[in-house]
């Protein structure tokens, strides 16, 4: 059961239930008999989308129209009209900066963090002893790598007199001061990133499990070599896979906070070079108070999120290949 | 041969991705004058004072801040396993009117990102006079008792999916209600899935940083991740021990629940693409 195709069923709305299963000769008066048991135990997930999801929303959706302050009561929030968003756009130059930050993490990290998933799933791919261990320990980071502790040890490694300028030392370079070099700094988050790679890793694993090896052999039959099998087999039945992993990792990547919160002291430095998207965000809504306007950059970044989905699944119709995994 | 050399090549990997956690640990043991001179994975002079001294770094020690974590991270459990169950169930096993619309509002909130909802959160749940407030856990707390991470409610209904009908059927053939079906047959065996839930979830809550630097503003109520930042403000030579130290014991239960639940983990996000 556990195959890669229930991960990707998740993203399909129609969902399962019971009325897709039902058999021809159920009445259709019984259909909805369970409409109190069913609302009874769907009311606290009821609750918590209005009053957690729903209403918050809608309220924030309001204030980024106001200069809301949140000392002071909400009835004293000042319509201001399209002010928040005009000035994000026209004249803000942080946070712009912050996007382009942003847009550069997610573009280089999270390519190399699949490449990586991927190269090691491959070199993983075969019967031996001993898979189950370096599967889990490659996993490992997954599970520590988002934590404060690690991003501590992480920043340090990358100090001037951290462990990785000491290993350059043994080679006579002279290693910079990494994480405190505005030329350097978003690089060390991204090599954090990707040191993470275990977890699309064991998904790329699962997926590689189920391209049969039929089709491997047909291909060498055909005297096709290592690198067209690769090519040709391998990529186009993995790809909804990489699919998949794609869009998972590319919304991950663009929600990255803890590890630029710890490397900047929650600043975003040095210079801004670290200022990601949601640490921005978090300074102008708690530091600087101004929720009215962080109200305004959260709908803009849940819409961006939303476009960026939308393209990823446009363009993933050219290069998915669906029709089989669906025979298997 | 070729085997030979692909184990070479992993292992190179993996040491290369261990090196780090290893240099932790190794680092949290080492003097103040070695963590500046030994560039080495081991300290040559076992320092265990590192501990101690972060310890009590702070006006409020360790544990109090370890323990503040446990009990957010035991309560999430309990909310997110009890409350998603309940969702799932009503979701993957019941009619009711309009169960497909609410059920791909649910699949579209899977989507939204958290830092989106904290501000209007933050904005509600402060007019409630949550924030700072006498138990100020309640914003950590109560969405977790509503089901609102939909990864779970979703996992439980994929996994309830695996259920055979015929046992639902039997049941009510006997004339079973709902409520005692759910009770003697789904409950019994969901287990699996509560598990991974918990396991998940507990995990999840333990690293979290930004909801819990958002809502806790007062020391003795920070959890150890809010705890660990006030590290990063005294960066002296002095400090970087005791901050490995600090550091090292945070990452310690995740650790053991990796070891416990490893091959649970693995095939948890493969199910359904949970990240760590």
């Amino acid at each position: 059961m556990t195959t890669v195709r229930t991960a990707q069923s998740r993203i399909d709305p129609a969902g399962p239930g019971p009325a897709d299963q039902q058999g021809p000769g159920h009445r259709r008066g019984k259909r909805h008999s369970e409409n109190l048991p069913g609302y009874l135990f769907l009311s606290p997930w009821l609750i918590g989308l209005l009053a957690i999801t729903a209403v918050p929303m809608l309220l924030s959706l309001y204030l980024s129209f106001t200069d809301y302050d949140v000392l002071t009561p909400l009835s004293e929030a000042n319509w201001v009209g399209w002010d928040n968003y005009r000035q994000m756009f026209t004249s803000d130059p942080t946070y712009w900066h912050a996007v382009q930050v942003t847009l550069t993490f997610a573009l280089v990290a999270v390519p190399l963090k699949l490449a990586a998933a991927l190269g090691v799933a491959l070199l993983l791919n075969r019967a031996m002893r001993g898979i189950g261990v370096f599967r889990g320990l490659f996993y490992l980071p997954s599970l520590l790598g988002g934590s404060v502790a690690l991003a501590i040890v992480w920043v340090s490694m990358f100090n001037r007199d951290g462990a990785f300028n000491s290993f350059l030392g043994l080679f006579g370079i002279e290693g910079a001061p990494w994480v405190n070099d505005p030329r350097w700094a978003l690089q060390t988050l991204m090599l954090l990133a990707i040191w993470q790679f275990g977890a699309p890793m064991v998904i790329f694993l699962a997926g590689l499990k189920q391209v049969p090896t039929e089709l491997y052999e047909a291909a060498s039959v055909d005297g096709a070599g290592r690198w067209r099998q690769f090519r040709n087999v391998t990529l186009p039945m993995l790809s909804p896979v990489i699919f998949f992993n794609l869009v998972l990792e590319t919304i991950n990547g663009f929600q990255g906070f803890t590890s630029a919160f710890v490397l900047s002291n929650g600043t975003g430095g040095p210079v801004d070079s670290t200022l990601m998207y949601t640490l921005n965000l978090y300074i102008k809504g708690f530091v600087e108070l101004d929720m009215g306007y962080a109200s305004a950059m959260a709908w803009v970044f849940l819409l961006a999120i939303g476009l960026i989905t939308v393209v990823l699944f446009r363009t993933g119709r050219f290069w998915v290949h669906y029709s089989d995994a669906e025979e298997h | 041969m070729r085997g030979r050399l692909r184990l070479l090549v992993l292992i190179l990997i993996l040491l290369v991705v261990l090196y780090p956690l290893i240099w932790m640990v190794g680092t949290s043991f080492k003097s103040p004058e070695e963590i500046a001179s030994n560039i080495g994975l081991l300290p040559e002079s076992f320092t265990p004072g590192n501990f101690s001294s972060g310890w009590q770094k702070f006006d409020v020690n360790f544990g109090r801040f370890f323990l503040n974590s446990a009990m957010v991270s035991g309560l999430t459990v309990l909310g997110n396993t009890v409350s998603c169950l309940l969702a799932a169930y009503a979701f993957g096993r019941l009619r009711f009117r309009m169960r497909k619309f609410w059920f791909s509002i649910m699949i579209a909130t899977l989507l939204l990102p958290g830092h989106v909802l904290i501000i209007p959160q933050y904005i509600l749940f402060r007019n409630l006079g949550w924030v700072g407030g006498e138990w100020p856990y309640l914003p950590l707390l109560v969405p977790q008792f509503l089901a609102t991470e939909a990864f779970f409610v979703f996992l439980m209904v994929q996994f309830m999916r695996g259920i055979p009908r015929e046992l639902d059927e039997a049941a009510k053939i006997d004339g079973a209600s709902p409520y005692s079906i759910f009770q003697h047959v789904i409950l019994p065996l969901s287990r699996p899935a509560l598990v991974t839930t918990a396991i998940f979830s507990f995990i999840w809550t333990w690293n979290d940083f930004f909801r819990q630097l958002v809502f806790l503003s007062e020391l003795q109520d920070y959890t150890a991740p809010v705890a660990l930042t006030l590290f990063i403000d005294s960066t002296s030579e002095s400090s970087v021990g005791p901050m490995f130290a600090m550091s090292l014991l945070s990452l310690i239960p995740v650790f053991l629940f990796f070891v416990a639940f490893q091959r649970m983990l693995v095939e948890g996000i493969n199910t359904s693409g949970l990240k760590g």
